[in-house]
C-alpha cells in the first residue's frame, strides 16, 4: 500500500494555527489529539447525508486504537492544506496512466476549474464518486491515523526507554505489554507531535478489526432529529437580506428588459439586480423577494433555442445513431464486423433528462465587505473548489475569500464543481450590495428548471446468438453529451464486442447525477441481456450466470441476491420477478424486483431484494442505508422521473409535476452484504443503476411487455395491449 | 400580531398573508422547520397547529394567530420524544433535511392513531424524502406501534 504523502512538520504547525483549538495539536494529516485524549478527525468532505463522517472516523479510530467514545469528526476548513488529493491519488493509483479524459466524470469539473494544471489537482475537496471511504479513507485517513499511532508509540518508547515493538495501542492508551504500564493518548500527544509521521506505517490487518465492520450509530443523526443541524439555508448573519432569482426560462437566453414598475408597491424591496441571463430581487424578507420575483415583468431572449423540445432532441439522437458511420472506440474479437451477413437482434433504449431535486433547494449566502474580502456560507460538494470558484467569480484573490462549508440537505451530484450557478449568482448579488450579507435561495421551481440534468441518452444494441443461445456478438452505439463512457462496457463473456459513442450537443446543461453514466448504461445493458435471455428461451438468472464463469465476485453476488429473493420458486401468481446487476465505483450490486401489474395497467413494486459486494462495509448499517436510499432514488427515476423540454425551456415546475417515490409507493427493501477480499468499493451510488432494469425486467416477466423507454409511467402496461 | 410558538408568545410585524414557514424561520429564528417546495407538496415545513400537522409554507400567518403552534424545536424541548428516539434507534435520517417535517407528521399521526396500518401510514405520511429513508421510517413507526410490525 502506497500512502498519501504526509505533511512535513511546517505544514502541521500551519494546520494547528488553522484548525486546532487550545489543548489540541495535529499529529498527522487530518488527525488531531487533545490533552484530554480526544481524537478529532478533520474530514476533507461535506456532509450531504451519506454517513461518511462516521465511516471515516471509524477507520481512523481503528488504526489509532482509540476509544470510540473519545473520538470526534469535524469538517476540514476549505483550505489547500486540507485538500483531499488522496481521492485523486486513489484514482491515479488504481487507474494506471491516468489522463484528464480518463478521470471519472465527478472529478472533471474540479480539474477544469483548476485550469487542467496537474499541480492543482490536489487543491480540491470533492465529495462525490462514492469515493470518501474507498479513496480518502483507504489512501488517506487510515494511513494518517496509523502514522499518528506510531508517533504516540515512539513517544512512549522513548520516555519508557523500551523498544517500539513492546507497545501497542488500545482504548486511547499506549500500552507497554511486558509491564502492563500504560499512557493516555493525551499525555503523549505533545511529545508525539515532535516525531515525523511515516508515509508507510503498518496498517492493522482486517482480521484484527474491532471497529471497522461494526454498525456503530451515525454521529450526525442526533442533531438531525431535533432540527438543530444547520444547513446552508439556515445560516443567519446580522443585517442579512434575502434574494430570489428568475433565470431565463430558455437555456442560454439573455435578459432583455425588466419592468420594475410592476413591483413598485411590493413591501421590503431593496434592489433589483440585472444580470446577463437572470434578474435577482433583494428584499428584507425571503417571501417578499420571492413574490416580487414571481410577479416582476421580464423579457428574456431565446438564444435561438426556442425550437428545442424533447421530441427534437430525440430526433437528433436517432438521426445521429442512423448516420451509419459511428466510430467504434472499443472492440473485442472481431468487433462489429462479426455482424456481417447476419440477422441481428436490435433494440433501442432511451432515458430522459432528470433533475437532482435534493430536498434543500440550492442556496448560498454571501457578503462582500468594504475591505475587499468576500465571505460565503453554503453547502457544496467541494468546499475548497467552491472557495476558489467564488474568488474567480468575484475577480479577487483566493486569500480574500472565506468559505463556510455547511451540511447539504442532499446533493446527489447537484453541488459538485461545474454545477455552481447558485454560487455565481450569490457572489454577483453580494458584489452588487457591498457591506450587506444576502442569502440567495432558489425556489423549488428555479431549482428544478435550472439544474444540470442527468443527460437524455439513446442507445441502440445489436446482437446475434450462438446455437446454444449465448450471445456471439454485442454491439452498443449510444449518444453522449461528452466523451465515450466506460460504463457502457459489459462484464459478460461475449467473444465479439464493439462500442461506439456519437456526440449530440444540445443547449441543455447536464451534469453528474447519482451513479452518473451507470445510471443509463446499467438500464440499457441489463435490459438487453434480459431480452437476449428471453430470446434464447433461457432463465435470465441462469443466462447471466453462464456468462460470468470468469467473474467469481459477480457470480457470488448474483447467487446471493437470487437465493434471498427466492428465485428458484415461482412468485405469487400475478407477480413477476426481474433481476439486474451493475458494477460501478468498485461495488457490485444485484437487485431482484418483484412487481405486479393490475388488469388496468397499474404497477406495484412489492419488493426489492439486493445483494452487494463492496469488499467490506466499514459501517454495514450505514452501507445498507445508502443502498436502500439509492434504490428509492433509482425507483423514483424509473417510475416517474422525466424532465421534458418545450420551446427551449423545462416544462416541469415543482414536485406535483416532477413526482418522486413517497412512503406509499416504497417497496419492501432487503439489502444483503456479500463480503469479499476485493478493495473497498463505494456506497452512495452503486445501488441506483440496477433498479430500473430489475423493475422493467420484472414487468416483462409479469406481462410480456418490454419497457425500453424510461420513465415506466410513460407507457401503458395493459396486458395484451 | 401575536404568534404562539412552542408555548411562547411572540410579537411579530409582518403582512397577514406572510407564509407561516418564513415567519417561523426568519422572524423567530427557528430553522429546524424547512423549506422544500413552497407549494405544500413535500412536507418539509410540517408543524403542528393545535396538534394537527399542517404544511406551513402555504399557511398564511393570519390563519394561525389564535393557535398553539409547535415546531420540531418544541417537541424535543424536554429531551427526545418517543418518535425522535425511535428515529435514532432505527438510524432513519441521511441528509436529515426532510426529517423535521416527517417527525412532526408522524408524531401527529401516532397521537391520533397509535397503531396505524401500513396503508394508513402511506396514505397519511406523504412527505418526500429524496434520500429514500422510507423503509427505516416504517421500521421506526412499527417499533413505536408496539413492535409487532405495522399492521398489514
Amino acid at each position: 500500500m502506497v500512502g498519501y504523502a504526509l505533511w512535513p512538520s511546517g505544514r502541521l504547525r500551519r494546520a494547528d494555527r488553522l484548525a486546532a483549538k487550545t489543548g489540541e495539536r495535529f499529529l498527522a494529516y487530518w488527525i488531531k489529539i487533545s490533552d484530554d485524549d480526544t481524537v478529532t478527525v478533520v474530514i476533507p468532505h461535506c456532509d450531504m447525508g451519506t454517513g461518511i463522517f462516521t465511516a471515516l472516523l471509524q477507520m481512523a479510530a481503528e488504526e489509532l486504537g482509540a476509544d470510540w467514545g473519545k473520538t470526534r469528526a469535524e469538517p476540514a476548513p476549505p483550505d489547500p492544506l486540507f485538500a483531499n488529493g488522496a481521492l485523486v491519488e486513489g484514482f491515479a493509483l488504481s487507474h494506471e496512466g491516468m489522463r484528464r479524459d480518463s478521470l471519472p466524470a465527478f472529478l472533471q469539473g474540479s480539474v477544469l476549474a483548476a485550469g487542467n494544471r496537474l499541480a492543482q489537482f490536489m487543491d480540491i475537496q470533492v465529495t462525490g464518486g462514492s469515493s470518501a471511504v474507498s479513496n480518502t479513507g483507504v489512501y488517506g485517513v487510515r494511513i494518517a491515523a496509523a502514522a499518528a499511532r506510531d508517533m504516540l508509540i515512539a513517544a512512549a518508547a522513548d520516555s519508557f526507554k523500551a523498544p517500539l515493538s513492546a507497545f501497542h495501542t488500545e482504548s486511547s492508551r499506549v500500552i507497554h505489554r511486558p509491564s502492563g504500564r500504560s499512557f493516555r493518548f493525551g499525555e503523549l500527544a505533545a511529545a508525539a507531535s515532535r516525531y515525523s509521521p511515516s508515509s508507510h506505517p503498518t496498517l492493522r490487518p482486517r482480521s484484527e478489526y474491532t471497529l471497522v465492520g461494526k454498525a456503530v450509530p451515525r454521529i450526525d443523526i442526533p442533531a438531525k432529529v431535533n432540527g438543530s443541524t444547520l444547513y446552508g439555508i439556515d445560516i443567519q448573519v446580522p443585517g442579512m437580506q434575502y434574494a430570489a432569482i428568475k433565470i431565463s426560462p430558455i437555456f442560454g437566453g439573455s435578459l432583455i428588459s425588466v419592468n420594475e414598475a410592476s413591483i413598485a408597491g411590493n413591501p421590503g424591496i431593496k434592489k433589483v439586480i440585472r444580470l446577463d441571463d437572470a434578474v435577482i430581487v433583494v428584499a428584507d424578507r425571503f417571501w417578499r423577494a420571492q413574490r416580487a420575483a414571481d410577479t416582476l415583468e421580464t423579457v428574456f431572449g431565446d438564444a435561438g433555442n426556442a425550437a428545442v423540445s424533447s421530441g427534437y432532441i430525440r430526433e437528433r439522437h436517432l438521426e445521429a445513431l442512423n448516420r451509419g458511420s459511428i466510430k467504434h472506440e472499443f472492440s473485442l474479437g472481431k468487433g462489429a464486423k462479426a455482424l456481417q451477413n447476419q440477422t441481428a437482434i436490435e433494440c433501442v433504449y432511451q432515458v430522459p433528462y432528470l433533475a437532482h431535486a435534493a430536498m434543500e433547494p440550492v442556496n448560498a449566502t454571501a457578503l462582500y465587505k468594504a475591505d475587499g474580502t468576500l465571505e460565503i456560507w453554503a453547502g457544496s460538494q467541494d468546499g475548497l473548489g467552491a472557495r476558489a470558484f467564488c474568488a474567480k467569480a468575484a475577480g479577487i484573490h483566493l486569500d480574500k475569500v472565506t468559505f463556510h462549508l455547511l451540511p447539504s440537505g442532499g446533493a446527489f451530484g447537484r453541488r459538485l464543481p461545474g454545477l455552481w450557478n447558485f454560487l455565481t449568482y450569490a457572489v454577483k448579488t453580494a458584489m452588487a450590495l457591498p457591506g450587506i450579507p444576502v442569502k440567495l435561495i432558489f425556489t423549488r421551481e428555479q431549482d428544478l428548471r435550472h439544474d444540470y440534468y442527468r443527460p437524455n441518452v439513446t442507445s441502440r444494441f445489436k446482437a446475434t446468438l450462438n446455437p446454444d443461445g449465448s450471445p456471439a456478438v454485442w454491439v452498443n452505439e449510444y449518444t453522449t453529451d461528452d466523451d465515450a463512457n466506460d460504463a457502457a462496457h459489459i462484464v459478460y463473456e461475449v467473444p465479439d464486442q464493439a462500442y461506439g459513442a456519437v456526440k449530440v450537443v444540445t443547449p441543455v446543461p447536464v451534469g453528474p447525477w447519482r451513479s452518473v453514466e451507470s445510471s443509463w448504461h446499467g438500464f440499457f445493458i441489463e435490459s438487453f441481456i434480459d431480452e437476449l435471455a428471453h430470446q434464447a428461451r433461457r432463465d435470465p438468472l441462469e443466462y447471466r450466470r453462464a456468462l460470468l464463469t470468469r467473474k467469481p465476485r459477480h457470480l457470488a453476488t448474483l447467487e446471493l441476491a437470487a437465493e434471498k429473493a427466492g428465485w428458484g420458486a415461482p412468485p405469487v401468481p400475478g407477480r413477476g420477478r426481474g433481476i439486474a446487476m451493475v458494477e460501478c465505483f468498485g461495488t457490485i450490486v444485484v437487485h431482484v424486483a418483484e412487481v405486479e401489474v393490475s388488469d388496468d395497467g397499474g404497477l406495484k413494486v412489492h419488493r426489492i431484494v439486493c445483494a452487494a459486494d463492496c469488499g467490506m462495509a466499514v459501517n454495514p448499517d450505514g452501507f445498507k442505508a445508502q443502498i436502500e436510499g439509492a434504490i428509492v432514488f433509482g425507483l423514483s427515476a424509473a417510475l416517474y422521473g422525466e424532465i421534458t423540454l418545450a420551446h427551449g425551456a423545462v416544462e416541469q415546475q415543482n414536485f406535483p409535476d416532477y413526482p418522486v417515490v413517497r412512503l406509499a409507493d416504497c417497496p419492501a427493501i432487503e439489502v444483503h452484504i456479500k463480503e469479499s477480499d476485493a478493495p473497498l468499493g463505494g456506497g452512495g451510488e452503486p445501488g441506483t443503476p440496477p433498479v430500473a432494469p430489475a423493475v422493467t425486467n420484472a414487468i416483462f416477466a409479469a406481462t410480456g411487455i418490454r419497457v425500453r423507454e424510461l420513465p415506466i409511467g410513460k407507457q401503458a402496461l395493459k396486458k395484451g395491449a | 400580531m401575536q404568534l404562539n410558538v412552542n408555548g411562547h408568545s411572540h410579537q411579530i410585524d409582518v403582512e397577514p398573508d406572510a407564509p407561516l414557514l418564513w415567519v417561523i424561520r426568519d422572524e423567530l429564528n427557528l430553522t429546524g422547520t424547512k423549506f422544500g417546495c413552497g407549494v405544500g407538496a413535500c412536507g418539509a415545513c410540517t408543524v403542528h397547529v393545535n396538534g394537527k400537522p399542517m404544511r406551513s409554507c402555504v399557511l398564511p400567518v393570519s390563519a394561525v394567530l389564535d393557535a398553539q403552534i409547535t415546531t420540531i424545536e418544541g417537541i424535543g424541548a424536554e429531551g427526545l420524544s418517543a418518535v425522535q428516539a425511535a428515529w435514532i434507534l432505527h438510524q432513519v435520517p441521511q441528509c436529515g433535511y426532510c426529517q423535521s417535517g416527517v417527525i412532526m407528521a408522524v408524531s401527529a399521526l401516532l397521537a391520533a392513531n397509535p397503531t396505524p396500518t401500513e396503508d394508513e401510514l402511506g396514505t397519511i405520511i406523504t412527505n418526500i424524502c429524496r434520500c429514500g429513508t422510507y423503509p427505516r421510517m416504517r421500521a421506526a413507526v412499527s417499533s413505536l406501534a408496539g413492535g409487532a410490525g405495522v399492521r398489514k
